[in-house]
């Protein structure tokens, strides 16, 4: 059994985040401010840069100031920058959150909104500590995961463990989610086969066919220098590796950032955007990718590494699962669990699944990650669109 | 395919992930002039290979493709001894180009 707070819209959150938010890059160095004194307090920040609206950005950010980790929000804005403050301010009164608004030129300046946005982490803390967790079933969870910092160990050892884990929990009907369609590039065959329904299997093929042209485009895949470093030569292989995170159970859904699966399963994330290649590419660094699972509800993210990430990210607790016995000796105060074992016969995949598993819901119920424990709390949001997803791409209502 | 329980290796540094792999996985940090078995013959590795590579399971031509996991990962485009490491230098994309930093750019060692 696990644990959670309970929110207005049905949903449980595993912890009670206050977010300080800012709304463009010149509200940032004050949003930090006022963070600052309380990082250690649950209280984290969180921002769009941009002058320029974006709908896709308006919705990452509604979706994750309602995300249910999240129990109060303050929202820092200079005052003349393009983002929509007052719809994102609506949507989370309505979803009973406490919410402020400071503006910065109204504000009487840097100072002043720090002072005023300090007093009211304060008093809204203070107010949030008195919630008490209540029993969360394990259907209400919604676990994302993702590889970053990969080589050739991953595919091996935290990659297929985690599709153990994540077979463990799809049985159990979390809402397992995985993505990155640029790093399914040759698996799109195979995933078809495991679609629920036949539209869903073409919409899985159309959706890489997509990311493979974006690229394309780009003319640089989603395989960084240090990849290449760990013995992965190809985007392909990568690709072979990464896959391996989704497990063997039925993919139900496809989804894009910000949508939330309406049932448990196992659903696939498509984050590269529709239409003609625009403002560069799709995801810049790993925290893009975490910040758009957590804007689909995941309340933990599973992280496998084999050079050794040690990313965290703001709202939702990251579980570092390390591939590499070489890496995990040396980062260890890093990594949460040690898959490399798997390499040198000391443990079996099967095992590593179940202990993902397991520290997924000790977790869920309060345990600190590694990552959170040393600070850790990285987001970034940028530029995209996306167009909404078709009618076959979600499960039909039982 | 990706998920499935690799073959046992009778050698434990290496792995072999599929029968119809023309590669094994490396599972521990080897040195120029180990030896190791491949499908049960004695070979002395010629350059070092860390946790993570990959060695060639027989003599590899160029526009050969690479089968790991069953899957192809790419083609070869230089001649590849049984053995030997297949990598960036000798193993290309059939997709997109793949970007390394060379040289003192280098931030990592691969082996120690």
């Amino acid at each position: 059994m696990i644990t959670g707070y309970p929110r207005a819209d049905g949903r449980k959150g595993i912890r009670n985040v206050i977010l300080v938010a800012y709304l463009v890059e010149c509200a940032h160095h004050v949003a930090r401010e006022i963070v600052w004194p309380y990082r250690d307090q649950e209280v984290q920040l969180i921002g769009f840069p941009g002058c320029f609206p974006n709908a896709y950005a308006a919705k990452m950010m509604q979706r994750l100031t309602t995300h249910p980790n999240v129990g109060g929000v303050l929202l820092l804005s200079l005052g003349c920058e393009g983002f929509d403050k007052y719809s994102l301010r609506k949507a989370i009164k309505e979803s009973g959150r406490p919410v402020e608004t400071l503006v910065i030129q109204a504000s009487g300046g840097t100072r002043k909104t720090m002072e005023a946005g300090r007093a009211w982490v304060e008093r809204t803390r203070k107010l949030l500590d008195e919630q008490e967790r209540v029993p969360m079933d394990l259907d209400e969870l919604v676990v994302g995961t993702i590889c970053g910092g990969s080589d050739g160990t991953n595919g091996l050892t935290a990659n297929p463990a985690i599709g153990r884990a994540f077979d463990l929990m799809t049985e159990r009907d979390v809402a397992c989610i995985f993505e990155e369609t640029g790093e399914l590039i040759g698996c799109e065959q195979h995933m078809a086969t495991r679609a629920a329904t036949p539209d869903l299997a073409r919409e899985i093929v159309a959706s890489v066919a997509k990311a493979a042209k974006y690229y394309a485009v780009l003319g640089h895949g989603s395989f960084a220098p240090g990849n290449a470093d760990g013995g992965l030569t190809t985007l392909e292989e990568k690709s072979m590796g990464a896959y391996a995170k989704s497990g063997a159970s039925d993919i139900v859904g496809l989804i894009k950032p910000g949508d939330i699966p309406p049932s448990g399963g196992l659903y696939l994330l498509d984050v590269v955007p529709d239409g003609d290649v625009r403002f560069g590419f799709p995801n810049i660094s790993d925290n893009a990718e975490i910040a758009e699972l957590i804007a689909c509800g995941s309340h933990i993210i599973l992280f496998a590494t084999g050079r050794g990430s040690v990313v965290g990210s703001a709202i939702s607790p990251v579980i570092k699962v390390c591939a590499n016995p070489v890496t995990y000796r040396k980062l260890e105060e890093d990594m949460d669990v040690d898959a490399g074992a798997i390499l040198e016969g000391r443990r079996t995949l099967d095992q590593v699944g179940q202990e993902i598993f397991d520290l997924t819901q000790t977790v869920a119920s309060g345990t600190a990650t590694k990552s959170e424990a040393l600070g850790h709390a990285e987001f970034i949001l940028t530029y995209k669109s996306f167009e909404p997803i078709g009618p076959s791409c979600l499960p039909r209502a039982s | 395919m990706a998920n499935s329980d690799p073959a046992p290796s009778p050698d434990h540094r290496l792995l072999l992930l599929r029968p119809e792999d023309n590669v094994v996985c490396v599972c521990a940090n080897l040195a120029a002039g180990d030896t190791v078995s491949i499908d049960d013959r004695e070979i002395a590795v010629p350059e070092d290979a860390a946790v993570g590579f990959k060695l060639a399971r027989h003599d590899l031509a160029p526009g050969d493709k690479v089968l790991k996991y069953g899957a192809p990962i790419g083609s070869v485009t230089q001649p590849i001894a049984k053995g030997a490491v297949v990598h960036t230098h000798n193993l290309k994309s059939d997709y997109l180009p793949t970007y390394t930093l060379t040289g003192d750019t280098r931030f990592l060692e691969t082996a120690q």
